[in-house]
């Protein structure tokens, strides 16, 4: 709650120190508001992806994943605002002054079917998570299978749903920002940052559990798995972003390289320091096996990277919806992340509050207790 | 290591160590089947006129096929493709699935890291039959040299040369490192004889202990840490090869990650009409149960919808770009005058797979092997039309053509299944299809006998 406190003082500073205009506000509003839902879906994929692969080690951590994923409304409520400011951020709704472009694209980019489109993703993401977690709960009392069989089919559902809808909403609310481009790796590549990240949010909350005296049971065989999560998963992320650059350098088309040319020509700095925290800090920090067993360097690498992928979210935005000259990052832009994480954690919290930390009646949970990482 | 007693035996009908040893390596002793004989027979006809097309390819040249000024890529690189895909499964099953500890790799490992060195092979000898000239394949090495003439590093194609002869020798080292302590077996077992004398050569002097095993397996662990990147990056790779290219169709970024989960989904469809097929010949349905068959089905349609969902964002980002040629591409795929290549690729790899979802199907042997077969056609279709349909119309309506293969095109792509096939039907006779150190590694622990027990066991 004091970060809560924190982070709105500092809001309310940048805000009126700073200068900040419409542009600067809204992307940042946008910019936290997908952080937000981004956590909570990586989190209910992981969740989701590990019941219907019916994977034992990670009932230990599960009920963490899942109140995280269990707040997907909360990433809901901070991502729908940015309708309202979807004037600042989205020039394509700008419809009296379309280019020729612009107007073709108008069968997809329109006011009416983005409100629509967003609807139905959170509509959709919210009831079938909460299905799973409702489920998921209800077996801390009753072990009956029949609820893990109702789990799984949950899962499925959501996946097949979260598959389709992942890159749809990447195009949506971070894609359209620069209306003219596009990239087919695009909502593959935001899915990827997202899932890494929560990933990293997963590990941070299980260090402070342990703290503060929860989670005992969570071995370092667990730690080890989640290091090796971290790592691998921030591997692909490089890969996809490689993927991604290289082929639009290569093939140098105008229309294309737009993108990257106004990321290294702006925001220079950034662009490199994103590919290093995201990548390069993970993979040297959790290569070797130690590391990744021993909670404070898995604690500080994780949070490294939840900071990288911070960065990666404002290289997305900020040169389309605010441009170069007048982002940076300031007191508002800390602060009213601050609040946003503060917000996050307590309702995350509250959400571990409301069943047991350890899933005792899955079937597979005696599992995660009996298995040995290869040295 | 305690296992849930929900798990299916990855081991069926109680056996124990040496019922293992004596199930597996009984194809091996003994007179092999008339059925043996008439496969190889055919396998080494379709080689026989695979290399007579070689042949003629060689000596009258690229001409013989029925390339053209716009197809410049036809069924070469198509079958190119193709293979290297179905070679992935091997791979990913040794080094992916070993990372995510499933245990029923063990089962399949062996016989899908032998397909894909198969595979490799079959695929290394398109792009070399397509430089014309067979010694300019003596070229595309970085070396140093005294002519000061290096190759062109920033061709994809020359990358693909590294990332191939990378893969193919780290697979092979991972299967032959496997191999070892089996083979170690089979020469104990034998009698004295020429074929006792092979096999000793063949162990390296193995006896199987402590100290050998640890050095086996930190070797399997760092060959299989450097096998897990290899799987990404060898199709990567062969994607590059369209997608650096500025042509409608080729050029998109989502190809890289698209191309390695349809080389998986292509891989684990010849795994499954293979295993399906040799679990029933060499009488192994204890250890390549349906279970293991249903865990392939399952990784069928992840990596199957996967495609699917690529096809489509292909698609809307077609519209969406606003770039009439990408959206004309597409719209010819779907229409033009190769719409049926298109619907093959569709029906194939993204309608049939679905019928997975039904768990009777995914368990049905007859439904499985059919829908592999469709797999394996719907992904050499797929390539197809990503080559030549994004060829044959290209921006000088002038130049428009169509291409159609040639008899010498058909006979070297026969050739590579005969290829195939006697490397299979060899190996099949002369090495366990199971990996016997690996299946009795997890037999205690998933073993039929085992699980029912209540699946406590000391480690």
């Amino acid at each position: 709650m004091a970060a809560a406190v924190v982070g709105f003082v500092l809001t309310l500073l940048g805000y009126f120190t700073g200068g900040v205009d419409g542009h600067r506000f809204w992307a940042n509003i946008l910019l936290n508001g997908f952080m937000v839902i981004g956590l909570t879906l990586g989190a209910g994929f992981f969740v989701a992806v590990h019941l219907i692969a019916e994977s034992g080690w990670q009932t230990s951590i599960q009920r963490i994943a899942e109140a995280i994923g269990s707040n997907i409304w909360l990433g809901a409520i901070m991502i729908v605002p940015i309708l309202l400011g979807a004037h600042s951020l989205y020039h394509w709704t700008h419809t009296e002054h379309l280019d020729h472009i612009l107007q073709m694209k108008q069968g997809y980019l329109n006011m009416p079917f983005f409100i629509l489109r967003m609807f139905i993703y959170l509509a959709g993401w919210i009831f079938l998570f909460h299905n799973i977690r409702k489920v998921s709960l209800m077996s801390d009392v009753n072990p009956d299978l029949k609820l893990f069989n109702r789990l799984r089919t949950f899962s499925g559902i959501f996946i097949v749903f979260f598959a389709i809808t992942s890159s749809t909403s990447a195009w949506d609310w971070l894609m359209s920002i620069d209306a003219h481009w596009f990239s087919t790796l695009y909502g593959w590549y935001t899915f990827i940052g997202m899932f890494v990240n929560s990933i990293a949010v997963i590990i941070i909350f299980l260090v402070l559990l342990q703290k503060m005296g929860y989670m005992n049971h969570v071995n370092d065989e667990h730690l080890h798995d989640l290091g090796k999560y971290l790592f691998g998963f921030s591997i692909f992320w490089a890969y996809l972003w490689v993927s991604q650059y290289l082929l639009i350098w290569y093939a140098n088309i105008p229309e294309e390289t737009t993108y990257y040319v106004t990321r290294i020509k702006g925001f220079e700095t950034l662009f490199y320091v994103n590919v290093i925290v995201c990548f390069v800090a993970p993979f040297f920090a959790l290569m070797a096996r130690g590391t990744k067993r021993k909670t404070t360097w898995l604690f500080y690498t994780a949070i490294i990277v939840f900071l990288g992928h911070w960065v990666d979210l404002y290289l997305a935005i900020m040169p389309g919806a605010v441009g170069a000259e007048h982002s940076h990052i300031g007191l508002f832009e800390i602060g009213l992340s601050v609040l946003y994480v503060a917000i996050f954690a307590f309702f995350v919290f509250k959400a571990l509050t409301k069943g047991s930390l350890v899933p005792e009646n899955h079937p597979y949970f005696k599992e995660s207790f009996d298995y040995e990482n290869i040295k | 290591m305690y296992v849930s007693p929900l798990r299916e035996p990855l081991v069926t009908g109680a056996k124990s160590y040496k019922d293992v040893t004596d199930d597996i390596t009984k194809p091996m002793e003994g007179k092999p089947g008339k059925l043996w004989y008439v496969g190889l027979a055919t396998a080494l006809l379709a080689l026989g006129f695979g290399g007579f097309a070689i042949y003629v390819t060689v000596w009258e040249g690229i001409g013989s096929w029925g390339l053209n000024r716009t197809i410049g890529w036809g069924w070469g690189i198509t079958n190119f493709v193709w293979w290297v895909g179905i070679g992935h499964a091997g791979t990913f099953i040794s080094a992916i699935l070993l990372l995510f500890r499933q245990k029923w790799r063990t089962s399949i490992n062996r016989s899908a890291e032998a397909m894909t060195i198969f595979a490799v092979m079959c695929a290394g000898l398109f792009p070399l039959l397509h430089m014309g000239r067979l010694p300019l394949g003596f070229f595309v090495f970085p070396y140093p040299n005294t002519r000061d003439l290096w190759v062109n590093f920033n061709s994809p194609l020359l990358w693909d040369v590294f990332a191939i002869s990378t893969y193919f020798t780290v697979s092979l080292l991972f299967w032959y490192m496997g191999l070892i302590p089996d083979i170690a077996s089979i020469r104990d077992r034998l009698k004295d004889g020429i074929r006792k004398q092979i096999y000793t050569v063949l162990s390296f002097g193995w006896t199987g202990s402590a100290r050998h095993w640890s050095r086996h397996e930190s070797m399997s662990l760092i060959l299989a840490g450097l096998a897990a990147p290899l799987v990404l990056s060898v199709h990567s790779i062969v994607s590059m090869d369209f997608a650096t290219s500025v042509i409608p169709g080729w050029h998109t970024t989502i190809f890289p990650p698209y191309f390695v989960a349809g080389a998986v989904f292509s891989g684990f469809a010849m795994v499954l009409t293979l295993m399906i097929i040799t679990r029933k010949a060499l009488n192994l349905e204890n250890y390549i149960t349906v279970g293991h068959v249903e865990s392939m089905n399952k990784v069928i349609i992840a990596t199957g919808s996967i495609v699917g969902i690529a096809y489509l964002t292909e698609l809307f980002m077609a519209w969406y770009s606003g770039v009439v040629y990408e959206r004309y591409a597409f719209v010819n795929r779907a229409f033009g005058p190769y719409w049926w290549a298109y619907w093959i690729m569709m029906t194939c790899n993204v309608i049939t797979p679905q019928l997975f979802w039904f768990k009777k199907i995914r368990r049905n042997l007859a439904a499985t092997f059919v829908i592999s077969i469709f797999v394996n056609i719907g992904m050499w279709f797929e390539r197809f039309v990503i080559i030549v349909t994004s060829l044959h119309r290209d921006f000088l309506p002038s130049s428009w053509a169509m291409y159609s293969p040639t008899w010498v095109e058909v006979g070297v792509y026969i050739g590579t299944f005969g290829l195939f096939f006697t490397m299979f039907f060899l190996f099949i006779r002369f090495f366990p299809v199971i990996a016997i150190s690996e299946i009795k590694s997890v037999l205690k622990s998933s073993g039929e006998n085992f699980i029912k027990k209540g699946g406590r066991n000391e480690k």
